[in-house]
C-alpha cells in the first residue's frame, strides 16, 4: 500500500517535470536543427548548431543587442542596488514616525500597474527629448531610468537590514567613522548576501524587460534581446534554427547566474515575505 | 514632577545640544532616502497623476483638449475594452486557481521528507521561472503552432486525429495563453509554499495521523489554513501580475484572434503606440486597471479575513 503510495508521487513528480523541462529540450535540439526539421517535429539533436550559428551573426543583430541588454542591466542594477539600499539602510537605521508614512507611501507604488505609467512616461521623455536629447526618448537612458528605483528592493534592503547587528554601527561610530562612512565600509560588506541577492533579481528583471523598451527604444540599433527575440518571433518568414539559438543564447546569462547563485536566488525571491 | 523640574533646570545647555545633535541626525536620516524618494516620486507617482489628468483628455497625439468625463463613459460602450476586461478576467479566475493548486499540491508531495530526487525535482519545476517572458512566449508559439510538435504528438498518440487551432481558434487560444502562463509560474509559486512547508512542525500532521485524519483531510485541515497567509500574498501578486498580463498575450497571438485573446494592457498600448495615439483614452483605460487591482486586493483580503473569524 505505501509503496504504490510512493511510486504514485514519483508520477505525479515526474509528469511535471518532463512539462516542465520539455519546452526547454525542444528549444535546445531546435537550436542545433535546420528550420524544416523543427517544423518537421524532429526531436534528436541535429548538427546544424554551428551553421544555425553562423547564419543568425549575418542575418540578426545579436552583438548590439547582446551589448545594450548588458549595458541597461549591468547599471540599473549597479545604481538600483545603491539607491534602495541607502533607503532601506535610511528608513530602518534612522526610524522616525514621518518616515515610516513616507515608507507606506512609497509601498503603494508596487499596487500601480505599469500600463498606467507608460503614456505618461512615454510624454515625459519626449519633453526631455527637448531639453536634453542624450536622456529622452530612443536612449538607453530612458530605457532604464524608470526601473532603477522600485519600491520592492527598498522593502527588500528594509527588511534584511533588521537583521543588521547595531553594536557594529556603534563601533564604526566610535572608531570615528561618519554615517556614510559607517554604511559603505560597514554595512555593505557585512551584507553582502542580501546584495547577492537583490543584484540578481534586479538584474534579471532588468534583463528581460518588454514593455517600457518596445514603447521607448524605436530605432533598432537601440533594441534590447526581448525586442530582439519578439520581432524574430512576429517575422512573417521565420527560419525557426536561428530563433531557437537566439533565445538558448539570451536565455545563458539567466540561467548561468540561477546555476551558480540558486541559493541567493531562492533568497532574493523569498526577499518579500520574510 | 521635582525630580522632572530639577532636572530640566539643570540641563537646559545639554538639552538644547541635544536637539541640535537629533537634528543633524534626522538630516543625515533623511539624505539615506532622498534620491529613492525623488526617483519614485519622479517616475510612479507624477505619472500616475499626469494619467488622472489626461484620463480626462481627449484628441489624437498631443492635440488634447479637455472632455469631462466621456472617456470614463466611453468605456462602458467600447466593445473593445469590454472584451479586453472579459479576457482578463477570464485568465485571472481559471488560470491563478489551477496554478495555486497545482504549486500546493507539488510543494506537498516534494515536503516529503523520504523522497529521493527531490532537489532535481525541484529544481526542474522551478526551471520555467529562469526564462524571460518573451522568450517563452516565442517557444510557446511555435510548439502551439498548427503544425506544431504539440498537435503532431497528440495526432500520434491518436488524442486528436486533426491538429487544434491552438493560435487561431477563439477558444483554444485563450487555453494556449493559460497554460503558457501557468507553465511560467507554478514553480515559481510552489517555492513559496515550499518554505513555507518547511516551517510547518511536523507533529501536527503526525497527530492528525494518529487521529486518522488522511492525506485529503490533512491537506484541507492544516496544510491550507497554515498556508493562508502565502497563499493571499501569492494570489494577490499574481492576480496584479495578471491583470498587467502583457508580454505572453503579445508575443503568442497578438491579442487575436480578433480581440479573443487582448488584455487591458495590451488595449492600452494599441491605443497609445499602434492606432492613430488617443493618450488621454488610453490613461482612462489605464485607471480601470488601477481600480481593478484595488478591488481584487480588497476582495481577496476579505475572504481570507472572514476565514480567520
Amino acid at each position: 500500500m505505501h509503496n504504490i503510495k510512493r511510486t504514485f508521487i514519483y508520477i505525479i513528480l515526474s509528469i511535471f517535470t518532463i512539462i516542465s523541462i520539455f519546452p526547454f529540450i525542444w528549444m535546445i535540439v531546435s537550436a542545433t536543427n535546420k528550420s524544416v526539421d523543427v517544423t518537421g517535429g524532429r526531436l534528436l539533436p541535429g548538427t546544424h548548431l554551428a551553421e544555425n550559428f553562423r547564419n543568425l551573426l549575418n542575418v540578426v543583430d545579436l552583438v548590439p543587442a547582446l551589448t545594450n541588454s548588458a549595458i541597461i542591466s549591468i547599471t540599473t542594477t549597479v545604481l538600483s542596488l545603491i539607491i534602495a539600499s541607502l533607503a532601506g539602510y535610511g528608513f530602518e537605521i534612522y526610524r522616525s514616525k514621518a518616515k515610516d508614512v513616507v515608507f507606506t507611501i512609497l509601498l503603494v507604488s508596487m499596487m500601480i500597474p505599469f500600463a498606467a505609467l507608460m503614456i505618461p512616461l512615454f510624454r515625459m521623455f519626449g519633453t526631455i527629448s527637448q531639453i536634453a536629447p542624450g536622456i529622452g526618448i530612443d536612449t538607453l537612458t530612458s530605457a532604464m531610468l524608470p526601473s532603477i528605483t522600485t519600491a520592492f528592493l527598498i522593502f527588500f534592503f528594509r527588511q534584511n537590514t533588521k537583521m543588521f547587528p547595531r553594536e557594529l554601527l556603534e563601533a564604526g561610530r566610535i572608531d570615528g567613522l561618519t554615517e556614510l562612512g559607517v554604511f559603505f565600509r560597514i554595512f555593505v560588506p557585512t551584507m553582502k548576501t542580501t546584495y547577492a541577492a537583490a543584484a540578481i533579481i534586479t538584474f534579471m528583471a532588468s534583463w528581460n524587460n518588454y514593455l517600457w523598451p518596445l514603447v521607448v527604444l524605436q530605432s533598432p540599433e537601440n533594441h534590447t534581446i526581448p525586442l530582439l527575440i519578439s520581432n524574430l518571433g512576429s517575422s512573417a518568414a521565420p527560419d525557426f534554427g536561428i530563433i531557437m539559438t537566439t533565445i538558448v543564447i539570451a536565455t545563458l546569462p539567466t540561467a548561468l547566474i540561477f546555476f551558480l547563485l540558486q541559493r541567493h536566488f531562492v533568497a532574493g525571491m523569498m526577499g518579500s515575505v520574510k | 514632577m521635582i525630580q522632572a523640574t530639577t532636572k530640566q533646570s539643570i540641563q537646559p545647555k545639554s538639552r538644547k545640544y541635544n536637539n541640535k545633535l537629533r537634528f543633524k541626525n534626522g538630516l543625515i536620516g533623511w539624505s539615506f532616502i532622498t534620491i529613492a524618494t525623488v526617483m519614485i516620486c519622479l517616475f510612479y507617482f507624477y505619472p500616475m497623476a499626469q494619467a488622472l489628468i489626461l484620463s480626462f483628455q481627449s484628441g489624437a497625439g498631443s492635440n488634447l483638449q479637455f472632455v469631462g468625463f466621456d472617456n470614463y463613459i466611453r468605456l462602458f460602450t467600447d466593445p473593445t475594452f469590454i472584451a479586453a476586461v472579459k479576457n482578463t478576467v477570464i485568465y485571472l479566475i481559471i488560470q491563478v486557481p489551477i496554478m495555486i493548486i497545482l504549486a500546493l499540491l507539488i510543494s506537498v508531495l516534494l515536503n516529503d521528507k523520504k523522497l529521493k530526487l527531490k532537489g532535481f525535482f525541484r529544481t526542474a519545476i522551478f526551471l520555467p521561472c529562469i526564462t524571460s517572458l518573451v522568450a517563452y512566449s516565442v517557444v510557446f508559439k511555435y510548439l502551439f503552432g498548427s503544425d506544431g510538435i504539440i498537435n503532431q504528438m497528440l495526432i500520434n498518440v491518436s488524442l486528436i486525429s486533426e491538429p487544434i487551432q491552438w493560435l487561431t481558434d477563439p477558444f483554444w487560444a485563450k487555453v494556449t495563453i493559460i497554460i503558457a502562463i501557468t507553465w511560467r509560474w507554478t514553480g515559481y509559486n510552489m517555492i513559496f509554499y515550499l518554505s513555507a512547508l518547511q516551517n510547518v512542525d511536523n507533529s501536527i500532521y503526525e497527530a492528525a495521523k494518529m487521529d486518522g485524519a488522511n492525506a485529503f483531510q490533512q491537506f484541507f485541515k492544516i496544510t491550507i489554513p497554515m498556508l493562508k497567509p502565502i497563499i493571499l500574498f501569492t494570489s494577490i501578486t499574481s492576480t496584479i501580475g495578471t491583470l498587467q498580463l502583457f508580454d505572453e498575450v503579445m508575443n503568442i497571438t497578438k491579442g487575436g484572434p480578433g480581440n479573443a485573446t487582448l488584455t487591458i494592457s495590451q488595449y492600452i498600448y494599441n491605443l497609445s503606440f499602434k492606432y492613430t495615439p488617443d493618450f488621454g483614452y488610453a490613461a482612462t483605460v489605464s485607471y480601470a486597471i488601477v481600480i481593478m487591482i484595488v478591488i481584487f486586493s480588497i476582495i481577496q483580503f476579505k475572504v481570507a479575513g472572514d476565514k480567520n473569524a
